[in-house]
């Protein structure tokens, strides 16, 4: 079977600035994807390439079987969801969470109409919010919680990818903590297929079965997580990994920050 | 104060109007050494800082509690952008932090400046043609605003998530460059993070707060070996583990 996402010699170009050079990246389904690097490396514009926010200059998209041109389908659109690290982005404050919810699901159809009240609470319940929160409004809730309602929304229309930008980057660390364990818990439950994105390796190492690292423009190496975390191929991997700070343990004392050899 | 002692904050209390942000925060601090000041955001570090710094924003008030120093501080902050006045080029900034803090001459402040620049790992083309904050990057900001810091010669480093905004690799860098000036030019130091694992291999010493008080105060490997606090255990378990990497000297 082919693999969920395929890209192929993807550019784009802002103004004469080349964001995006030549990248080849595939996904498999049902597994995550981590896609790690530096800020500016071009991360978000992959993300917004394959969600058709943004056309490429050059390249191909297939998603599954088929071709993503530049004009999609209702389909195509429902099939690629993202998540952003805002969650506001995706969250109209002026409509409750049922609207939020049961918006997207007429719209594409997923249930009918009698059925989309039970739906809406089921998506609560699975990212873990009481169904009380249906006549609420976005600005009611934390940012964790606002993050799990974006969630739900993305999950609602069953996608068959779901694209995650720095969704934990903004959330305090325990909060970061329990949404990372959240989108654990429903990547293996619904089976899902993610691009997770994050400039954060500890969070890719949560999360991620595969891991990709993206270096101006350009992916420089494409790894399993067990392989990348402790043999990476690339010495740019090799340096972000030994950036990374960590815990002393009694062997290395607190304190004594190592010079790098 | 103890001899050795450069700080001491003791039962420092801050509010704004009748609302109390910071609550009963006591540390002391030797001659260079370093203390790490952990707590999620919102816990009231900022504050304390600028307590200590001496600059509250407006509306806030010490509401208790005394700050004891006999040497100066200085601080580093987390927009390193935001820190520096964004028409001014950079060895013009620090050169004029000297003349006025240390009342060197003109031509003395700019030899000064450069010798700190170079000190921080600065380019060296700076020397021929200065830049503006726009032309350099966040990295390079951030090591021009810990220049104009220690022009101030301080006995007192304080360190607001200096390093949060910059990239991991960056971050290192910056973090290595204040370890060894600090070996260099011994000035205690607070350093202010949300991240454990920073403030830990950084500082043999940690405070945690929350809410406003510091609900831990430890040796940093009895305080993450035991922490006796729930909420420590919650910050230390929110700490994403990374397995070791082959070949590394850690
Ligand atoms: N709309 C845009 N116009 C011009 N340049 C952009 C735009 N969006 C991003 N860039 C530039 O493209 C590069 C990659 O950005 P981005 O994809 O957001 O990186 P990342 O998400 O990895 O931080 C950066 O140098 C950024 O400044
Ligand atoms: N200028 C201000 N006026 C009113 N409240 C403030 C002001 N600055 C900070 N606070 C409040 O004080 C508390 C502590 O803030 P701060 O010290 O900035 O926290 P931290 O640095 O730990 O994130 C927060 O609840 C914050 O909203
Ligand atoms: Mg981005
Ligand atoms: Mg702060």
């Amino acid at each position: 079977m082919e693999p969920a996402l395929q890209l192929k010699n993807i550019t784009v170009q802002y103004g004469g600035f080349t964001a995006l050079d030549h990248v080849d990246l595939n996904i498999e389904r049902h597994t995550t994807l981590g896609l790690v690097g530096e800020s500016g490396s071009g991360k978000s514009t992959l993300a917004r390439v394959i969600a058709g926010l943004i056309a490429p200059d050059e390249g191909e998209i297939g998603l599954g079987s088929q071709p993503l041109k530049k004009k999609r389908s209702r389909e195509q659109h429902k099939n690629v969801q993202m998540i952003f690290q805002n969650p506001d982005a995706s969250l109209n404050p002026k409509h409750s969470i049922r609207q939020i919810l049961s918006e997207a699901l007429l719209f594409h159809r997923i249930v009918e109409r009698r059925q989309v009240e039970q739906r809406c609470k089921e998506l609560l319940e699975r990212v873990h919010i009481e169904e009380g929160a249906l006549d609420r409004y976005p600005y009611e809730f934390s940012g964790g919680q606002r993050q799990r309602i974006a969630i739900a929304r993305a999950l609602s229309v069953e996608p068959s990818l779901l694209i995650a930008d720095e969704p934990t980057s903004a959330l305090d660390v325990s909060v970061q903590r329990s949404v990372l364990e959240l989108f654990h818990t429903l990547k293996e439950e619904l089976n899902l297929t993610m691009l997770f994105i994050s400039h954060d390796l500890g969070v890719i190492h949560a999360i991620s079965d595969n891991v990709a690292v993206m270096r101006q423009g350009r992916v420089i190496e494409v790894n399993s997580k067990s392989k990348f975390f402790v043999r990476p191929e690339t010495d740019y991997s090799r340096e972000l990994l030994s950036a990374v700070p960590r815990i002393p343990t009694s062997s290395r004392s607190g304190g004594s920050y190592e010079q790098r050899i | 104060m103890a001899a050795n002692t450069v700080l001491q904050v003791e039962a420092l209390s801050l509010a704004a109007k009748s609302k109390k942000l910071v609550e009963n925060v006591s540390f002391s601090l030797g001659k260079g050494e370093s203390l790490g000041l952990v707590g999620e955001s919102g816990s009231g570090k900022s504050l304390t800082l600028r307590a200590i710094l001496g600059l509250l924003p407006r509306g806030i008030e010490q509401t208790g509690g005394v700050i004891k120093s006999d040497v100066s501080s200085a601080m580093v902050f987390q927009d390193p952008r935001g820190a520096l006045d964004p028409l001014c080029p950079v060895v013009a900034q620090v050169a004029e932090v000297i003349y006025y803090r240390q009342k060197a001459s003109r031509k003395a402040s700019r030899i000064q400046a450069l010798e700190l620049l170079e000190m921080l790992g600065l380019p060296d083309s700076l020397k021929k043609s200065d830049r503006y904050p726009s032309q350099l990057s966040g990295g390079q900001c951030q090591r021009i605003v810990i220049a104009m810091a220690l022009a101030c010669k301080p006995g007192i480093l304080l360190c607001d998530e200096p390093t949060t905004a910059l990239d991991v690799t960056v971050q290192r860098q910056i973090i290595e460059t204040i370890t060894s000036l600090q070996r260099e030019l011994g000035f205690a130091m607070v350093f202010v993070t949300h991240n454990l694992a920073i403030a830990a291999s950084l500082c043999p010493k940690l405070c945690v707060m929350k809410e406003g008080q510091i609900v831990e105060h430890d040796d940093t490997l009895r305080l993450l070996q035991n922490p006796t606090n729930p909420y420590t255990r919650m910050l230390l378990d929110s700490v994403l583990p990374l397995p070791e990497l082959e070949g590394s000297e850690q």
